[in-house]
């Protein structure tokens, strides 16, 4: 037996209701050490901002996970430690992007700026041309990682399919 | 108002389960839906794993949103309830299951919402369930009402619930809405023609339940959700290049 899978739907512009009733962007304590603050904006094709969007963020080798609304200026924040390694790849965070207008949520992956080597031998990084690779990594800015999100244009993030 | 008529694309089996992203008649599709084909990920580079919530992520009363507040919220009662399983028909235990609504009137108790009809004091239109030992869920709300939205000429959104659901890997993650059986609103709306399979489509519409209704209190309605491992919303124009 094979059941067809139920299909996706956009979260609307409602969404906080029911996905942002507490405060979820925290993968670590902020308290933690170890913890690193990750920011970004959510951008559409016009480079304007989407400030009805949600990003959640799974740190696959830390077992760790966090979600964020974005404000009136796209911006989206988490609290996270250093992803773990993960086996062969260099270490990053899964992100979903989900929004008003967006039928289903996206898959990206943010990598570390300090992780050079490491992402020169990723297996998926290695996939994409050398100019979405930059796409994909984070800057470092004011002590915090810096990651905007592009759905459209000559930088749009890179999206994956499973 | 935009003084567009719906665009309503005809029917295609080929989309199989997925929506098309890009569907032109939603039109906040145009500056957020990515245009770039989706790059495959290797079966070995996907996210292992996902989050897991335990009891303590749900209350009490998370799973029934008629008794939130001190009074009862006005409208139709109804049970919502189902299965959560894999493709294999296994049920999906200790799964997360979000929901939120509009209220009877069709108004969302959210700031942006500018729909003049009357909030209701006592309806949040939020709740929460872990599905139980056979992927169970259930929930206890009212019918929300159709509402008016700026996406074409009186443009009309058809009754739904929506739900966000964390299966058993963060892969399995699926944020849908559910619908009522015999909406005419239906065949007006881009959302959910966006699922331009009519077989897939007909997925989201709960059927009419009389078993589960309990007599003189609330109607039910039954709905299965099937979590797979999630595309990211190809279309077969995209799995071809």
């Amino acid at each position: 037996m094979t059941l067809p899978r139920t299909p996706s739907q956009t979260v609307g512009p409602y969404y906080t209701i029911g996905l942002c009733r507490r405060v979820e962007n925290e993968l670590l304590p902020a308290a933690d050490p170890k913890a690193l603050r990750v920011t970004g904006r959510l951008l559409d094709g016009d480079e304007q901002p989407i400030p009805d969007g949600m990003i959640e963020a799974w740190d696959a080798g830390g077992g760790r996970w966090g979600r964020s609304s974005t404000d009136a200026q796209g911006r989206f924040s988490f609290v996270a430690g250093r992803p773990g390694a993960s086996a062969g790849e260099a270490p990053h965070l899964d992100l979903y992007v989900f929004a008003r207008g967006l039928l289903k949520h996206q898959l990206t992956r943010m990598y570390l700026p300090d992780e050079a080597e490491a992402n020169a031998a990723d297996p998926v990084l290695a996939l994409l041309p050398e100019a979405d690779r930059a796409l994909l990594v984070a800057e470092q800015e004011d002590g915090a990682l810096r990651f905007d999100i592009r759905m459209q244009g000559e930088r749009q993030t890179v999206f994956f399919s499973l | 108002m935009t003084g567009e008529s719906p665009i309503v694309l005809p029917d295609d089996p080929s989309f199989g389960d997925e929506v098309q992203v890009d569907y032109p008649g939603y039109r906040s599709t145009r500056l957020r839906a990515p245009k770039r084909p989706l790059v495959t990920l290797p079966e070995s580079a996907h996210p292992v794993g996902g989050p897991v919530f335990g009891d303590e992520t749900v209350s009490e009363l998370d799973h029934d949103l008629t008794q939130q507040h001190d009074g009862e919220p006005l409208g139709e009662r109804i049970i919502v309830a189902g299965r959560l399983l894999d493709p294999d028909g296994r049920p999906i235990r200790k799964a997360l299951v979000e929901v939120w609504q509009a209220n009877a009137g069709g108004r969302y108790k959210h700031e942006v919402d500018q729909h003049p009809a009357p909030l209701d004091p006592n309806f949040s239109g939020a709740g929460r369930c872990l599905t139980d030992e056979d992927g169970n869920y259930r929930f206890i709300t009212v019918k929300p009402g159709a509402y008016p939205w700026g996406n074409h000429d009186n443009a009309w959104r058809p009754a739904h619930i929506h739900f966000s659901i964390f299966g058993r890997s963060f892969t399995e993650r699926l944020v849908t809405q559910m619908y009522f059986p015999g909406d005419p609103l239906f065949r007006f709306d881009p959302i959910f023609n966006s699922i331009r399979n009519p077989a897939a489509r007909a997925l989201l519409v709960s059927e009419f339940d009389l078993d589960s209704t309990k007599p003189d209190w609330a109607l039910a309605y039954r709905w299965n959700i099937v979590l797979g491992r999630g595309g990211s919303g190809t279309t077969p124009i995209e799995e071809s290049q």
